[in-house]
Parts: structure tokens; C-alpha cells; sequence
């Protein structure tokens, strides 16, 4: 044990005092994968759309969405969408400013792929959140002379939503812990930044230590968040929540889909 | 006077069993009519067909002034788009055997939410005719219930509430008293004997002998996808001619 290298202040000094650039990398992980989520939930539930569209060749394209987005990793598309694509010449993501804001070529990949790959699992959940949902609302939707628009905006949308929020924890927990990948085209979010920290001091015992520390509160503070939201929304138990819980099986945290 | 709902020749078929055939009926305005027959003769999918809910194989449906489901241009007949057809489907109101009441909104908001996005009625009129028409069915003290925390009864009697709020010139009702205890029946009965009394034009299939014999004009009993015979309530529970219908009221009594 003569040889042990621990560095137990550089621990405590980075884990209770950390440097700014670790915060800000935090901060970075958090807020892409809030966008990265938002825009997944709303492309889902577009490609659910599709997916179940009366237009046979539009189901078609919804279920092929699914089967690439869902099978090729998480890690291979965001090497694709980033390195390939400017590699190929395709597009060279050139920043774009948004006010005070300047959005990155690797943020725009990194959101991009995200939001594509989360968009497939999200129209899943959406998909069998719709179709947990009673025949009856639906002609009772049509009966009072809505249009399928009106009928979905008033009486579907808000009944899929809140069957979908227990599986989109879940699902953002995942997506806290995918970003984690984005250090491979150079964004430095908190693992990213870990990894900085660690080329500069060699302390990597210590600082990824540290990061898995931090995702450990990012997600128990989300799981609290979850709980609140459900038992919010289990108030009046919807007849097509149970059915859902039938119906689909959340990802399991604990397997290694990302 | 022109009849208010005519069907003319209805035909309607599930892969390859028939289930309306050739079915033709003519409803005056302020008439209520009662379809009984034994179960599988058609009778909930010819009261889905009338508003369209289920698309007919051939056959024609008006009510009022509308051909449902179709366009006539130029003396052609052209299908209309679901967008289309739900607006004819707003003077048609229907009361389903299962309630179907909107889960996720309460009794006042099951009123309103067809007037207000369908009709464009503004919140603050919609809400009070709501709460008139709730009173109607003697729920005014329900408002905010949701209708998990209602009896089949009551929810029964926010769904015709919800149909009436779009103010329709003809009522469907599909076995609307097939799924409730025993004890809610009659509360649910009453309010659609209000509403026959009041001129209301009512489709009404049902099991209720009793209830028929007392408020329709006219009774149809179906059987096999086809209407064996029509006539007064009086005609058909006291000398019915056709043997079928018969056998099924000597069963049912
Ligand atoms: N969506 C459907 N798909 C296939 N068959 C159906 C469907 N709806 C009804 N049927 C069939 O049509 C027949 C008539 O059904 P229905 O109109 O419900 O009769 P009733 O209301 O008189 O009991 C039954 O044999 C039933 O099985
Ligand atoms: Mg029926």
C-alpha cells in the first residue's frame, strides 16, 4: 500500500469548492439536456403522429424513424450528426447567435442528436400513451362535432400528456446521463469539463469521483421532482393510465441502452 | 312536412357479415322513436351511421337540411372529409351506453369544452348555460365533480347535458341506461322523458320496454341487420304482426 495516490484535500477542496469552469459545466449538462428533451418530446409526439396516420406510407416512415433512431447508439449518431456530416462536407454547423447567445457547431450536433434520438423513444411512450386511451373518447370527441384537430388538441393531447409523465422522468434521467457523451465532440459539460480538469492535475481518481457524485444529485434531485409531479397528476387516476401501465415498459435506468 | 331524418337504403357490413341491410326509416320533427331487437341485430351500428360515426357501405342519410358524410354538387354525390363531416355531426347530439365522458375535465367543463371549441361560444355564456343544463339534469351541486367521483347515473346525465349544449335538432341515444345499477335507471329514464316531452327528435335504442311504451311515437324493431317492423307503441306491444318481433317481447317481458 506504500504506493497509494490519493490526493484527500485536492477531493474535498474540488467536491465543496469547486472551480467555476465545474459549475458551469453542470450548469451545461442540465440546460442541454433540458433543450434536448423538450425538443425529443415534441418531435415524438410528431413521429407518433406519423406513426399512426392513416397514410400507410406515412406509418411506414414513422416506424422507420424508430428502427434507426432506437438502434444505432446514442455515441455513433452523435459522431455522424457532428464529425461526419462536417467531415462530408454536408454542413459545417457554423455558429448561429441568438441574441446574447452564440450557439456552438458541436451544441447544435450535440442537440440535434439528442433530440433526434430521444424523439423515437418519446413516440413510443406517446404512441402507447394515445392508444391506451378509450375508443370512447375519441367518437365521444367526434359526437360534439370535433374536428380531428380540435379533438386531439382538447381531449386526447391532454389525457396522453399526463399519462406520459412518469415514463418522461425516466426518460430525462436517461438523458442527464447521455449527455455525458457529448465530451467526444469536444463539449465540455461535466464530464467534459472532469476530463479538462484531469489533463491539467492527473488526479483522475479523485475528479471522476467528483462527476459521478454530481450525477448522482443531478438525478435524486429530478427523481424528487418526478415524485412531486406524479402524485399531482395521480390525483384523478385517468381509466387510460392504467391501461398504459400495461401497455408500456419504461427503459430501465439501470440497463445500458445509452 | 318533410321529414326531419331520412334514411334511405342502408346497407353496412364488417368484413363479410352484413349488418345493416337495407334499412330505410323516416323521422318527423319532435318525433321519438324507440329501436329494440335482440343483441347483434344492428341496432348501435345504424345509430352510429346516422351521424356518421360509422361509415355506411351505401344508402342515404339526411337530417335536416344535410346529406351526412357527403356533398351534392351539380347532382353529384361526393364523400366529405372527417373535418367536414364533424361539422354536420354538431346538430346531432349522442348519448353512448358508456358514458364516454370526457376523463380528464369535470362535469362543467364536459359541457362547455363542445360550445367553446367547437362553436366558438365565449367561456363566461357557455359556463352558464352549463350550469342551466346541469340543473336541468339535477346536478347543479356536480359542477367540479370529475367523472370518477360520479354514479353511472349521474355521469349518464352529464353526457346528455353535454349533448344538449350544442343545442342539436336530433338526439341519438345508444342503450343509455344498458350499463347503469338498477337503482340510477330511472333518474337517467327521467331526463330523457323531460326532453321528449319538451319536442326534443329522439333516436332512442333501448331495452326499457316500459319506458318505450310510454314515450315513443314510433317503436322499429330490428332483428339480423334489418327492420322487421315499424309502427305505434301501442301497435307493436300489444299486436305486433311479425313473428320475430313477437318471440323477442315475449322474451324481454
Ligand atoms: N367494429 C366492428 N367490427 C366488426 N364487427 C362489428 C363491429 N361493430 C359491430 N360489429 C358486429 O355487427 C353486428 C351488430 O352489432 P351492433 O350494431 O353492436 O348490434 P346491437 O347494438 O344491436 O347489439 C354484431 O354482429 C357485431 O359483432
Ligand atoms: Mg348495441
Amino acid at each position: 500500500m506504500g504506493n497509494l495516490n490519493l490526493d484527500i484535500p485536492f477531493f474535498f477542496e474540488y467536491l465543496f469548492n469547486p472551480p467555476d469552469i465545474l459549475l458551469y459545466g453542470v450548469w451545461l449538462t442540465i440546460s442541454i439536456a433540458f433543450v434536448a428533451q423538450t425538443l425529443g418530446v415534441i418531435g415524438g409526439l410528431f413521429v407518433a403522429l406519423l406513426r399512426m396516420s392513416q397514410r400507410w406510407w406515412l406509418r411506414e416512415l414513422g416506424k422507420l424513424y424508430i428502427w434507426i433512431f432506437r438502434g444505432v447508439p446514442l455515441l455513433v449518431q452523435l459522431v455522424i450528426v457532428y464529425t461526419g456530416v462536417a467531415a462530408a462536407g454536408l454542413y459545417k454547423y457554423p455558429d448561429i447567435v441568438i441574441g446574447p447567445f452564440t450557439l456552438s457547431g458541436p451544441m447544435q450536433a450535440a442537440i440535434l442528436a439528442l433530440s433526434l434520438h430521444e424523439a423515437a423513444y418519446m413516440a413510443e411512450i406517446f404512441r402507447a400513451a394515445i392508444s391506451s386511451i378509450d375508443r370512447g373518447q375519441f367518437d365521444a370527441a367526434r359526437a360534439v362535432g370535433m374536428s380531428p384537430i380540435t379533438a386531439m388538441r382538447w381531449i386526447i393531447l391532454p389525457q396522453a400528456i399526463r399519462i406520459v409523465i412518469p415514463p418522461l422522468g425516466n426518460e430525462f434521467t436517461l438523458m442527464i446521463k447521455g449527455t455525458s457523451l457529448l465530451a467526444i465532440i469536444g463539449i465540455r459539460e461535466l464530464f467534459g469539463t472532469i476530463q479538462q480538469l484531469n489533463a491539467a492535475t492527473f488526479r483522475t481518481f479523485e475528479l471522476f469521483v467528483i462527476a459521478a457524485i454530481w450525477y448522482l444529485i443531478l438525478i435524486t434531485i429530478m427523481g424528487f421532482i418526478q415524485k412531486y409531479v406524479e402524485a399531482y397528476y395521480s390525483k384523478h387516476e385517468l381509466p387510460a393510465q392504467q391501461n398504459f401501465k400495461k401497455k408500456y415498459k419504461s427503459r430501465n435506468l439501470l440497463s445500458n441502452n445509452r | 312536412m318533410s321529414p326531419l331524418v331520412k334514411i334511405e337504403n342502408l346497407y353496412k357490413s364488417f368484413g363479410n357479415s352484413d349488418v345493416l341491410k337495407d334499412i330505410s326509416l323516416e323521422i318527423k320533427k319532435g318525433e321519438v322513436v324507440c329501436i329494440i331487437g335482440p343483441s347483434g341485430s344492428g341496432k348501435t351500428t345504424l345509430a352510429r351511421c346516422i351521424n356518421f360515426l360509422d361509415t355506411c357501405d351505401s344508402g342515404k342519410i339526411t337530417v335536416g337540411n344535410d346529406l351526412i358524410g357527403f356533398k351534392e354538387l351539380n347532382g353529384k354525390i361526393k364523400p366529405l372529409n372527417e373535418t367536414k363531416t364533424s361539422k354536420q355531426r354538431r346538430n346531432i347530439g349522442m348519448v353512448f351506453q358508456k358514458f364516454n365522458l370526457f376523463s380528464h375535465l369535470n362535469a362543467l367543463e364536459n359541457i362547455t369544452i363542445g360550445p367553446t371549441k367547437v362553436l366558438g361560444t365565449n367561456a363566461k355564456e357557455s359556463v352558464d348555460e352549463a350550469k342551466d343544463l346541469l340543473k336541468r339534469v339535477g346536478l347543479e351541486e356536480k359542477c367540479y365533480s370529475y367523472p370518477s367521483q360520479l354514479s353511472g347515473g349521474q355521469q349518464q346525465r352529464v353526457a346528455i347535458a353535454r349533448a344538449l349544449a350544442m343545442k342539436p335538432i336530433l338526439m341519438l341515444f345508444d342503450e343509455p341506461t344498458s350499463a347503469l345499477d338498477p337503482e340510477t335507471v330511472g333518474e337517467v329514464l327521467e331526463v330523457m322523458k323531460e326532453l321528449a316531452r319538451g319536442g326534443m327528435t329522439m333516436i332512442i335504442v333501448t331495452h326499457e320496454m316500459g319506458f318505450a311504451k310510454e314515450v315513443a311515437d314510433k317503436v322499429v324493431m330490428m332483428d339480423h341487420g334489418q327492420i322487421v317492423e315499424i309502427g305505434s307503441a301501442e301497435k307493436i306491444f300489444s299486436r305486433a304482426n311479425n313473428p320475430r318481433t313477437k318471440a323477442f317481447l315475449e322474451m324481454m317481458l
